[in-house]
């Protein structure tokens, strides 16, 4: 492909990274992207973390959206959000951000075993300040908040969502993101989602 | 055809289903395991598929099923090939009537593996031919075509995958099902001369071997997912760079042709076929060339047949890659590595895309190191912590195993001493206590992996009389992987319930006198039955049975009594769970990853944690 087609393609394509620790609902919420994505007629490749890391491990999802793309990983600076579902985590994988980018991240810290045991009192709050400093815009979720007022602490993913959507820094309207929750969740759990969305939704405005 | 959203994993099933497959035999596996569970899922009426209880048994069952002319797909990752390398191994001298492809996922990096093996490799070893995609769309139609060349050929072929490939994603281009391959299977048609090996039926099957895989390398040239990428204008009017030259395969080309995008396209060799390699492709992409680089993961497998071909041919390229250290020798590629890797081979910049720079970056707080750790509830974590207080002060060694609980190594418990492979504990044990017969010695198995692994070790205890206790981790699932039900679960993936295989039972019936069942939560229970076990002769086993977490839904969540609590924090010192914390100092309960298990409360001196739940 020649450098003219790639600027081209730009226009449409937008890379996403998303990160976590096992368990955290980081390949639902990639699954729902890519969904919606779909859904509007885009071209879209997909990687996440699949295996041991899944057991409180760092895990991360790449997604890019766009004709252009050839693999589904994204490089060093290339990102345009980060959807950070862990405040340490998001820092790690802050180099893939590009600059000027956007991320939007939960407050809520998740304390590692090893840090526990070392008697640490990791809190997040250096990290936040942290992506503050280096990111173009920052959008924290108190996450923690949200799962109390809506009664589930299932939700962080859809809340990140929510406000990435509603940012309009994922190409995806809050709309399409619950038309994709329709097709890609169980429908017991379709109240509890929309729940989210609109909580989001009054968090972005 | 439609379009779908579809895993690596995905598209190799459905692509095997369209080729009309009719048997699917395989063992869990990262990054394998979701070829034969949508397989399951979307199976047609006539096909049969079956989690075998390991590779050797799927890869025999595959064997009988294409000696009658089935197309079979069998699944692994890359170290269950070492367990069904005798059947395979021999197979190839017998050859098959109906298409076999054996799908073998590697795992640069390795992200969930024991070794970095390469299968490509093993396919020279084998003699068999090697398939080996680059994208998701590729896996799809190549396995298709994987599965004509062996029919054709009268071989089982290789279908190598690598973690990205397996678990990337690609909305692609997928048959309906009115376009999928409808063939009946002629059936077995008795004739030892073909189907029992011997021998002098194996000296004439090998120099058949041999001369259809030289056939098959000139056929390969010719293949249309073996190609060569012309340098582009730019390049080509460069007195340099017109002379140089890369050569790629697997999930790497799609890292190569993203920096070629930026750099500018050099003369690119793709390689799908490692094995047989097609030569005749391969001079013609070499020839007025001066340098080639190999951007490949694993082993430097292209790097050593352009070598050995540039010799042979008498052609003056210098082939650069993992020999000559001009790319990293281990772990996975990445887009930024192998940009790095051919900037420098090309004598340019690395593009500044606008990303942070290192510079910019060197303020980056210290972070949290998260190694796997055993889920909040763990049921393990329990064993491991009955046994560990059981054996507190004597001489002991606790030989681990592959699943789950060989995250019981990780502090606090520390409690795997030994990991090697599937099953290996059980010998390693009786290996320590023929040496050193005053150590009390313990191995560490999984219900999954006693089924897979295990048995043959036990009788082995039994009958060359080692002292040891084995302690079978029964969680009634085969976690690691995703759950797959085994024959300790009483489930199939035709659907079927089906009679339970009682470990126990197997265990009376080798000649265990003392196999005791508890529940790993009842701490002091499971302490006093390690003593009693640890103190009798011979072999013994205790069967810790507690369903996983995740499978079983929890009833409820602890709490700690902040008035009670003397932030001891030997909670958190003795068990290491994820669910217990500091916050503001104090010792707190993750409401959203306790289960309630209890342990805790049982460690705790105080009694300052109860069941929030139950109040």
């Amino acid at each position: 492909m020649s450098k003219g087609q790639e600027k081209k393609g730009n226009d449409e394509s937008r890379n996403i990274v998303l990160c976590g620790v096992g368990g955290q609902g980081t390949i639902l919420a990639s699954k729902l992207i890519s969904a919606a994505s779909m859904a509007k007629g885009m071209e879209v490749r997909s990687a996440e973390t699949i295996g041991m890391a899944q057991r409180g491990g760092s895990v991360f999802s790449h997604i890019r959206l766009g004709s252009g793309a050839q693999c589904p990983m994204n490089a060093a600076g290339t990102a345009d959000i980060i959807l950070g579902f862990e405040p340490g985590e998001t820092v790690r994988m802050l180099p893939y951000l590009k600059k000027g980018g956007m991320v939007v991240v939960s407050s809520r810290p998740v304390m590692p075993v090893t840090a526990a045991l070392a008697g640490s009192n990791y809190n997040g709050a250096a990290m936040i300040e942290y992506l503050r400093a280096k990111a173009g815009r920052v959008v924290v979720v108190d996450t923690e908040k949200a799962c109390r007022e809506l009664g589930s602490g299932k939700i962080v993913n859809l809340l990140l969502l929510g406000v990435a959507a509603a940012s309009g820094q994922l190409g995806l309207t809050v709309e399409d993101i619950r038309q994709a929750v329709k097709l890609k969740v169980p429908a017991k759990f379709h109240e509890l989602n929309f729940r989210a969305l609109e909580y989001a939704e009054k968090l972005a405005q | 055809m439609h379009k779908e959203f579809l895993m690596g994993n995905e598209a190799i099933a459905l692509g095997a289903l369209a080729a009309g497959v009719r048997l699917v035999a395989g063992y869990p596996g990262t990054p394998s395991t979701e070829v034969l569970e949508t397989v399951a899922k979307h199976r047609l009426p006539e096909t049969y598929v079956e989690w075998s209880i390991n590779e050797k048994t799927a890869m025999e069952v595959g064997a009988g099923a294409a000696y009658g002319g089935a197309r079979v797909l069998v699944t692994m990752k890359q170290v269950g090939l070492n367990v069904a390398a005798d059947p395979l191994m021999c197979l190839e001298y017998i050859g098959v009537k109906g298409g076999m492809v054996v799908l073998v996922a590697d795992d640069p990096g390795p992200i969930s593996s024991q070794t970095e093996q390469d299968t490509r490799h093993f396919s020279r070893f084998a003699k068999l031919p090697c398939f080996d995609p680059s994208t998701v769309q590729e896996a799809y139609e190549m396995v298709q075509e994987a599965f004509e060349y062996s029919e054709k050929y009268g071989t089982p072929v290789f279908f190598r995958s690598t973690t990205r490939v397996s678990h990337g994603y690609a909305s692609i281009e997928v048959k309906d099902r009115e376009e999928y391959r409808q063939v009946v299977p002629e059936g077995f048609v008795k004739d030892t001369k073909r189907w029992v090996i011997f021998p002098r039926l194996s000296y004439q099957a090998h120099i058949n071997i041999e001369a259809r895989n030289e056939k098959l390398g000139k056929v390969f040239s010719g293949y249309g997912r073996n190609f060569i990428i012309p340098a582009d204008a730019q390049v080509s009017s460069d007195s340099v760079l017109c002379r140089r030259g890369v050569a790629t395969g697997g999930f790497s080309f799609t890292y190569v042709n993203e920096a070629m995008a930026e750099l500018g396209q050099l003369r690119e060799l793709k390689v799908s076929t490692p094995h047989p390699f097609p030569e005749d492709l391969a001079v013609e992409f070499l020839q007025g060339l001066d340098e080639v680089l190999c951007v490949e993961e694993l082993d430097p497998v292209l790097e050593r047949e352009l070598t050995y071909i540039c010799g042979k041919h008498h052609l003056p390229v210098k082939i650069l890659g993992k020999l000559t250290h001009d790319v990293k020798n281990s772990g996975e590629n990445t887009r930024d590595s192998v940009m790095e890797n051919l900037a420098s081979f090309m004598g340019r910049a690395v593009p500044q895309q606008g990303a942070l720079t290192a510079e910019e970056l060197s303020d980056m707080p210290e972070l949290p190191v998260r190694p796997p750790v055993l889920c909040a509830g763990c049921p393990h974590r329990a064993s491991f912590y009955a046994v560990k207080q059981a054996m507190k002060g004597k001489k002991t060694i606790f030989c681990g195993d592959i699943g789950c609980y060989t995250m019981g190594n990780a502090m606090p418990l520390d409690m795997v001493d030994t990991c090697l492979c599937m099953g290996a504990g059980l010998g390693i044990a009786q290996g320590v206590n023929h040496m050193e017969p005053d150590t009390s010695c313990f191995a560490f198995v999984g219900d999954s992996t006693f089924f897979a692994a295990a048995i043959p070790s036990v009788i082995n205890a039994v009958y060359n009389q080692a002292e040891m206790t084995l302690i079978v981790l029964d969680n009634s699932t085969t976690a690691m992987t995703g759950h797959q039900p085994h024959p300790g679960t009483g489930r199939t993936m035709m659907g079927d319930v089906v009679n339970k295989v009682s470990i126990e039972g197997i265990l009376r019936g080798i000649g265990l006198e003392s196999v005791e069942t508890v529940n790993p939560l009842d701490l002091q229970a499971s302490i006093a039955a390690v003593k009693k076990a640890a103190g009798l002769p011979g072999v013994k086993a205790i069967i810790f049975k507690y369903p996983c977490i995740a499978i079983e839904k929890p009833e409820g969540c602890m709490a700690v009594d902040s008035s009670k609590c003397i932030n001891c924090r030997k909670c958190i010192r003795e068990l290491g769970c994820p669910a217990l914390i500091i916050r503001d100092n104090q010792v707190v309960i993750d409401e959203t990853l306790c289960t309630g298990c209890g342990l805790c409360s049982q460690v705790c001196p105080v009694q300052a944690i109860g069941g929030a739940s139950h109040e």
